[in-house]
């Protein structure tokens, strides 16, 4: 994959106008492309990935991309990297003559299944609340919101389920990560993925704030995909799975056979 | 060393595995027994998804039972007349017990049926065999005492259909083979185990077949329940792992290899009296799962969308 692949956009509109009554993802896309502008002489931002593709061998343990960058004047510098959206449904035990059972399930759709964030700084220093919630910088940024409509205090205890279950399985961040500066122009930080990190195309963006407001962007996709042959296992368990049924039962016979085999000496 | 398993989609460290395989094995060698019901178990403690622990263990038992069956088949103790019609009740048994877990996964219930029916069937079966164990040993203890008859006539014999199976010297009604291979077939498809710690006591008590072919015929019908299940889970639930299984088979080869020299040291009661302690303290901790207050009462699942 080439770099270059992220597309550059800027901003005009004060972001606070935006919220606050839309669930926000269409707009922003449509954001994204209202206000594309074609990328100036000298780039305000530019970023770019140690890796822009994250192979799950049979030994994978986790990796780490570093995002790297420049801007042309001094500002600060956030980056969000999201995951696949996923359906999660959130469950909650309670005790039923003295067991514990799930009793109550809430179902968010549009979950990312993974979340990072970095700053230089923290994220309350450099952007306002309504910027901070407009770009999703932050956790408690995300937007998740329930299918149906129960009572919002439920909700809340359910979407704070979600995150800490999220955050305790390393797929979201228990704190904003650290964009470090080298001088006042050049920028990295570090990602990091744990090995139960989900497969997909992974949106990595990273802003450059002046004032509060985010003047300049910049996005890069970043795939996370298995490779040889646990891809080709999964892939083939999705696509014919009577067929990798019989021949994961064949395995097993030939294999308790082979297994079988020692003891006729013994 | 750790290793990727592509449907579970966890890494884990490959050595735990065959350990775990190893001693599940080592039980088999030593018992007789697939020892599937301890390793659903301690696949979902080791981070395995329950839904992919069941699944890969009923793949994994295919083996286990295969290798089994022609080291008792080569001693003449099974009885193929008998594993046939086992099977039938077997199959019927698995295909219900798939769909049963398709629909309890849909509920979001299937993690506490799979625990409550291992503390049910554990605890039952350890405090039976407990008590068989402990009066054997006090018979052995007391001379003189009255054998009992072959085995007593009651309403199960009054069934139709009789059949005669000469390797077993009986002659039952068909339908009680067909019944319990249906039970065992359920809780093989929900459970992920073979069903022996069912089958074997079940075969003994109930049907009243010799001792010696017992495991033999119990683990002939079980490489075909195990292989039906794995795959229907495959297909309908598509959480079979077979990297997960053929890792845990070969820990599982060495560890037989031992428990069965084990197994020869030791007798009879002796080995069921262990087994029986065994049993318990599995169904004690599950059950002690279930009712301690969890550390955290919410839980996730996703789906792609």
């Amino acid at each position: 994959m080439s770099r270059g692949t992220g597309t550059t956009y800027r901003t005009g509109a004060r972001p606070d106008r935006l919220t606050g009554w839309t669930s926000g993802w269409h707009l922003r896309l449509m954001a994204l492309v209202l206000f594309w502008t074609p990328p100036a002489r000298a780039e305000a931002l530019v970023a770019d990935l140690t890796n822009h593709l994250i192979a799950i061998t049979t030994g994978f343990t986790g990796a780490s991309v570093v995002l790297f960058g420049a801007i042309d004047r001094p500002g600060d510098v956030a980056v969000v990297v999201r995951g696949p959206e996923r359906e999660i449904t959130v469950r909650r035990k309670s005790r039923i003559v003295g067991i514990w059972v799930n009793s109550q399930e809430m179902t968010f759709a549009n979950v990312p299944s993974f979340y990072f964030v970095a700053a230089n700084r923290p994220l309350e220093e450099i952007v306002s609340p309504e910027t901070a919630a407009f770009y999703r910088l932050g956790v408690t940024n995300l937007e998740i919101k329930p299918d149906a409509t129960p009572p919002p205090q439920i909700v809340e205890e359910f979407v704070t389920a979600l995150v800490r279950t999220q955050q305790h399985a390393s797929l979201f961040p228990n704190s904003v990560g650290k964009v470090n500066f080298i001088g006042e122009r050049l920028f990295r930080t570090t990602i990091e993925f744990p090995s139960n990190v989900p497969t997909g195309t992974y949106l990595v963006q990273v802003f450059l704030v002046r004032e509060k407001d985010v003047v300049s962007g910049q996005t890069t996709p970043l795939v996370v995909s298995k490779v040889g042959i646990d891809a080709d296992v999964f892939g083939f368990a999705g696509r014919q799975p009577g067929l990798y049924g019989a021949i994961a039962v064949l395995i097993a016979m030939v294999a308790g056979w082979l297994a079988s085999l020692p003891f006729r000496s013994a | 060393m750790d290793i990727y398993l592509p449907i579970a989609e966890v890494s884990v460290d490959v050595f735990v595995l065959l350990a775990l395989g190893g001693a599940v094995g080592f039980l088999t060698g030593v018992f007789g027994v697939g020892g599937g019901f301890l390793i659903t178990p301690l696949l979902i403690f080791i981070g395995v998804p329950p839904t992919v622990a069941v699944a890969s263990s009923a793949n994994q038992l295919v083996g286990a039972s295969v290798s089994g069956v022609l080291v008792h088949w080569r001693r003449g103790n099974v009885d193929f007349k008998m594993g046939y019609v086992l099977l039938i009740g077997g199959l019927a048994g698995s295909v219900f017990g798939v769909w049963i877990f398709t629909l309890l996964k849909r509920l979001g219930q299937i993690e506490l049926t799979i625990s409550l029916s291992y503390v049910v069937l554990l605890g039952t079966l350890g405090a039976l065999m407990m008590v068989e164990s402990i009066n054997t040993r006090l018979r052995l203890n007391r001379p003189g005492v009255r054998r009992r008859k072959l085995h007593q006539h009651n309403w199960m014999h009054g069934l139709p259909l009789k059949a005669r199976f000469r390797r077993s010297k009986l002659y039952i009604s068909a339908l009680l083979p067909i019944g319990l291979g249906f039970v065992v077939g359920v809780f093989s498809a929900i459970l992920g185990i073979g069903g022996g710690f069912i089958m074997v006591p079940a075969m003994i008590y109930m049907l009243g077949m010799p001792t010696v072919v017992v495991p033999g015929t119990s683990l002939l019908q079980i490489i075909f329940v195990a292989a039906s299940v794995t795959l229907l889970q495959a297909y309908t639930n598509r959480t079979v792992d077979a990297v997960l299984a053929l890792v845990l088979l070969v820990g599982g080869v060495i560890g037989s290899r031992i428990g069965s020299r084990f197994g020869t040291r030791l007798r009879g009661d002796q080995l069921r009296l262990l087994l029986a302690l065994l049993v318990l303290a599995v169904a004690a901790k599950l059950a002690f799962d279930l009712t301690v207050h969890p550390a955290d009462p919410y839980s996730i699942s996703w789906e792609k969308t």
